[in-house]
């Protein structure tokens, strides 16, 4: 259903892209100072100009234009950079429900985008970060928080790893426990560890 | 009870298997919504094919409705599109569309190609009614009872057997409710 192709995409408004002339600098920017830098494996000396080095730089050329053609526009930074920290830092708390691995804060599926400007404009209206919280979840659930609150319907959730470890701890010392109380024949002699001191 | 202790295992990985699956097979985008038993969100929007007039959730109040959160960019909302048509054609409730996040034109040609199953659409370009209602995957699907409470809500596009199954029973049930 709705995770046909990319989930990323799928309810996405298209968007129209404009070719951005500084991402080109930088990209042949990028280019132009990799040969000589010569980190690259493909580019360890000027004497390499095969055929094979030639094909792999033409293909990085492509790439790197592919990749700037699917790049999205840089997104717009608000005025104040101060406003602009504390909104990541309430929406890298945050989850994105088109890109579910993804806070909103690094998200860039258009919901996530909105979602960032609304934040920008709770904070303008000196609304704090729990109004926030709550303005995400009374309209998307616990679902949106990355630490879900300790409640009922969440017990298993926070306790579960604990009450797994403590199962896992009871065992084994019912085991060692059992094992302490079997006579010394009921195991087989160890017999490298004898080795030294009786020979 | 002793002789079958080694069968401990095998049914502690039985039970995990069991968990696994059914983890697997839940869908992880269906997230369950908040708003379901609580009031729509206030909003007053200018309808899709009238700049001019606007449309309220309090206009609405008093009649079982329907949102259908839809946009022309969104390919799953083709998908539904027919299904929403027929429904509408049986006139059980108002339809009313969210024209979410997209431009007035493309919106209009949308539904001169497809068919207008909507009483009204209501334009929501910068998508904040849609971010009220809690919406991330369009189509969305509301059920709102006269009291202007949201009563179910479907993520994704509809299908012949949910509205048969879900949407249908809750309708007639909230249409007669409150009647008497």
């Amino acid at each position: 259903m709705l995770s046909i192709g990319s989930p990323c995409k799928s309810s996405s408004p298209p968007r129209r892209r404009r070719p951005s002339v500084a991402a080109w600098f930088a990209y042949s920017k990028t280019l132009d100072s990799r040969p000589r830098s010569g980190r690259g494996p493909a580019f360890r000396g000027n004497h390499v100009k095969s055929g094979r080095a030639r094909r792999f730089a033409f293909a990085i050329a492509t790439s790197l234009l592919v990749a700037s053609a699917l790049a999205k526009e840089a997104l717009p930074e608000a005025a104040d950079p101060a406003l602009e920290a504390r909104m990541v830092s309430v929406t890298s708390e945050l989850r994105c429900l088109v890109c579910q691995n993804q806070t909103i804060a690094d998200s860039h599926a258009d919901l996530a985008v909105d979602l960032r400007r609304e934040v920008r404009e709770l904070l303008t209206q000196g609304k704090s970060d729990r109004e926030i919280v709550d303005y995400m979840t009374a309209r998307y659930g616990d679902f949106v928080l990355y630490r879900p609150p300790f409640k009922a319907t969440t017990v298993l959730l926070w306790l579960g790893p604990g009450l797994m470890l403590a199962i896992g701890f009871i065992a084994l010392l019912v085991v060692l426990r059992r094992r302490s109380r079997m006579a010394a024949e009921a195991f087989e002699p160890d017999d490298d560890e004898d080795d030294s001191g009786h020979a | 009870m002793k002789r079958l202790a080694f069968l401990l295992p095998l049914a502690a990985f039985i039970a995990l298997v069991v968990v696994l699956a059914v983890g697997l097979n839940r869908d992880p985008r269906q997230v369950p919504s908040p708003l379901i038993d609580k009031a729509a969100p206030a909003f007053t929007l200018t309808r899709l094919d009238d700049p001019d007039r606007t449309i309220s959730r309090d206009d609405l109040r008093g009649k079982v409705w329907m949102l259908n959160v839809w946009a022309s960019w969104c390919v799953a909302c083709r998908e539904e599109h027919p299904l929403l048509v027929e429904f509408s054609k049986k006139g059980l409730v108002p339809i009313y569309g969210l024209n979410y996040k997209d431009q007035r034109d493309d919106g209009r040609a949308w539904l001169a190609r497809f068919g207008n199953p909507y009483t009204s659409s209501l334009f929501d370009g910068e998508g904040r009614v849609g971010i009220d209602f809690g919406v991330y995957g369009v189509p969305e699907t509301f059920i709102i009872d006269k009291t202007g409470t949201i009563r179910m809500k479907h993520i994704g596009p509809l299908t012949p057997e949910v509205i048969a199954t879900e949407i249908e029973p809750l309708i007639k049930q909230l249409v007669k409710k409150l009647d008497a």
